[in-house]
């Protein structure tokens, strides 16, 4: 049976890695070209005040892959690619669920995973740390950024599982609507705790160093040594139409996940289920257990 | 119709819960859960912080646009 719902939920991520991929291309695509046309504007902006100012040019990143490979062929492999990572990992994480977290339906159980994995793995840390389109981000703070983004996702993910064991706990004292309310406000508090206690992407030493106290690292105007602006700051409305799509983007890869994912594992479940009953559990590697 | 007897639920519109045990399918969720964290550190952040195939950048430049879509730290 662990081989069947595993399969499935890897099919499933990379069909929902498909979808996510056909609504990129054609929503978030043009976004990114915004975002690169000002980072490319702004490195010449650079340029031509450092030469003006007798500094070097910093040299350009690397173009290994054009444009057009990135924005076509790269995204569609980054994005199947983690959607079967994220359809097997929740394959998973739905297999050791059945019959640990209480009487529910293969198809609820389905979204509620899902759901637990959007949360765990992207929205809660995005809270924190959201996601930035090209031209947002300095390349000397790399480190920290990834270090933090993984604590978020990492603390995020092990306080889901400890508030799913807390509400498995309360729920024969407090019922199962409050015992779930009490279980959130937990979690709520805690990776609120861990994320008071996270510095924002503007404190890093590197940036307070160079560009002083900001909460993030979204490019501010450029200006020339007199305080003229000679390049603007990062175009807002792009910005938050890309953090729009990225979320958009998510909400529809876990979504296809668990659409998919629930009716496949529900036919797998379905005859396990009902010869378990008939056996009074004692299938083979699967037993009824005790509610 | 107060004499008709109500029904009970039948017994397998309720699913039965069925434990997996974790030691016998080992195999499997090992496998899916070592493809499964390779592809989301792949996609994610090699070539980023740390690097597993020294300072080359062919990953990261290839999965660029998803790497931001998908909210991770990119450059």
């Amino acid at each position: 049976m662990e081989k069947q719902l595993i399969t499935r939920g890897l099919l499933a991520g990379a069909l929902a890695g498909l979808v996510a991929f056909c609504f990129a291309r054609i929503f978030a695509e043009p976004v990114i070209d915004k975002a690169i046309a000002y980072e490319n504007g702004r490195d010449a902006a650079q340029a031509a005040l450092n030469t003006a100012a007798g500094l070097p040019i910093d040299p350009a990143g690397p173009d290994l892959f054009s444009r057009t490979v990135q924005s076509n062929i790269g995204i569609g492999v980054g994005l199947i690619g983690f959607g079967a990572a994220m359809g097997a990992l929740y394959s998973v994480v739905y297999l050791l669920c059945l019959g640990r977290v209480g009487r529910i339906q293969p198809k609820v159980l389905a979204l509620l995973v899902a759901g637990a994995g959007l949360a765990g793995i992207y929205l809660v840390p995005y809270l924190k740390y959201p996601a930035n389109p090209p031209a947002i981000g300095h390349p000397e703070t790399i480190k920290p950024r990834a270090a933090l983004y993984l604590t978020m996702v990492v603390c995020s993910l092990a306080f889901i599982l400890a508030a799913t064991w807390l509400g498995r706990r309360l729920a024969p004292r407090f019922g199962n609507w409050n015992a779930t309310l009490l279980s959130v406000l937990g979690f709520a508090v805690a990776i609120g705790i861990v994320m008071a206690i996270l510095p924002s992407l503007g404190e890093l030493s590197a940036n307070v160093h160079a560009y002083g106290h900001h909460a993030t690292e979204t490019p501010l105007p450029l200006t020339d040594p007199k305080g003229n602006i000679v390049y603007p700051g990062f175009p807002a409305d792009v910005l938050f139409s890309f953090r729009f799509y990225s979320i958009c983007n998510q909400l529809i890869l876990w979504g296809t996940l668990a659409l998919i994912f629930g009716p496949l594992a529900e036919r797998v479940l379905r005859p396990v289920m009902e010869r378990a009953e008939a056996t009074g559990g004692a299938g083979s590697g699967v037993t009824a257990a005790a509610v | 119709m107060s004499t008709m007897p109500v029904s009970s639920p039948a017994p397998t519109s309720v699913p039965t819960p069925l434990v997996v045990s974790a030691t016998k399918a080992r195999l499997w969720i090992g496998g899916a859960l070592l493809f499964g964290l390779l592809a989301y550190y792949f996609i994610g952040v090699d070539q980023g912080a740390v690097s597993v195939f020294g300072s080359d950048m062919h990953i990261h430049e290839f999965v660029h646009d998803s790497r931001h879509l998908l909210g991770f730290p990119c450059h």
